[in-house]
């Protein structure tokens, strides 16, 4: 239920903010339709746990700006690859192991991963993520764990 | 002020252009056309603010939404059976 | 404070124009699928978000900002699916990564 109340919340929102009138009529139409949307998506059971992670909300508020300050750094570096004129890449292949125990947890660190310039996950399988980097180096970050510890910190260990 | 950025992304979609023609795979294709519609995202978003029209800004969203759909169907399609 | 916003506002446009050109110059670059990838995430991630906090910048406290951070967040969410399903496709269909250090030992993960 709660699930569905904050699904409701976010559609009435996101309708706000696309309609940009605020006559009553509107807002009826409004709630009317994210109430109907959401009902079609509870009865595909799409709405719960998982297809609505809501909890992770207020742990996002430290989580995102670390992962944006990581991605400013990742894309300066990638950037200053990219326009050297010797072009010096050395593209690695490497496994790594996820120490999350949900599967949101899993799909935010290889979300986390590919969104970061550099490396990029190849291929997700439980607990084992293949991943792309365009340098040796940016393999060997990864390899050492900082972002795995931020992710289970930031799924704060509740699973399923 | 808008219309050096979209002067930017305008040359950046010239590039993306001509690695969609050059790609030797057809996964090449894909990742340039990606890299082309959210470009184009960018631009319809400059493009709103440089006319004073923030009208452009929904269409800028559904493009977003599209971009997605439109490369896992293609993904889908050259690869059936997998998920 | 007029003039402030202004020139942050220049300067953040400016620098996401150079991040979308640095990325797409990546793509022309790059020698093979996989690492081309990462020049189109340069152009994803940072050309696109300085793009959009520059516009923010513009127009202040309205509706127009939170239309914007609603499209600099689909664009974060949809680009790594995106990315992913396009590595993985590419994999899958068989070809192969030009590596210089391969830390798998030939296993993928999923594969027995």
């Amino acid at each position: 239920m709660l699930y569905f109340i904050s699904s409701v919340v976010v559609f009435f929102m996101f309708w706000l903010v696309l309609s940009g009138h605020y006559t009553l009529m509107l807002l009826a139409i409004g709630a009317v339709a994210s109430i109907l949307v959401v009902g079609l998506a509870t009865r595909m059971a799409v709405i719960d746990r998982e297809g609505h992670p809501i909890y992770l909300l207020y742990r996002a508020v430290w989580y995102w700006p670390w992962l944006f300050w990581e991605i400013v750094k990742s894309g300066i570096s990638v950037s200053k690859i990219i326009l050297s004129p010797t072009l010096p890449i050395s593209p690695t292949l490497i496994n790594l192991k996820a120490t999350q125990k949900s599967v949101v947890g899993v799909v935010v660190y290889a979300n986390s991963i590919t969104l970061t310039p550099g490396t990029v996950s190849v291929e997700v399988e439980d607990n084992e993520i293949t991943v792309h980097a365009i340098t040796t180096l940016g393999a060997m970050d990864l390899e050492e764990g900082k972002m795995d510890r931020m992710v289970t910190k930031f799924e704060g260990g509740i699973g399923t | 002020m808008f219309s050096v950025g979209l002067i930017a992304v305008l040359v950046s979609l010239v590039l993306a252009m001509v690695r969609a023609i050059m790609g030797p795979s057809m996964f090449d294709r894909v990742l340039a056309a990606n890299s082309t519609a959210t470009l184009a995202v960018l631009s319809l978003s400059l493009l709103g603010f440089v006319t004073g029209r923030p009208d452009f800004l929904d269409i800028a969203i559904l493009y977003t939404l599209l971009n997605l759909v439109g490369t896992i169907a293609v993904l889908k399609y050259f690869h059936p059976g997998e998920s | 404070m007029a003039i402030f916003i202004d020139i942050l506002s220049w300067a953040s446009i400016i620098i996401g124009g150079v991040f979308c050109i640095i990325g797409m110059i990546g793509l022309m670059r790059l020698p093979d699928l996989f690492t081309r990838l990462h020049g189109s995430s340069v152009t994803d991630t940072l050309g696109a978000g300085f793009l959009i906090f520059g516009m923010a910048l513009q127009s202040g406290l309205s509706l127009t900002t939170a239309k914007l951070i609603i499209i600099f967040g689909l664009i974060l969410l949809t680009s790594p699916v995106a990315t992913h399903a396009l590595a993985q496709a590419a994999l899958h269909a068989g070809i192969k990564p030009k590596l210089t250090v391969d830390k798998t030992g030939g296993h993928i993960a999923g594969e027995d």
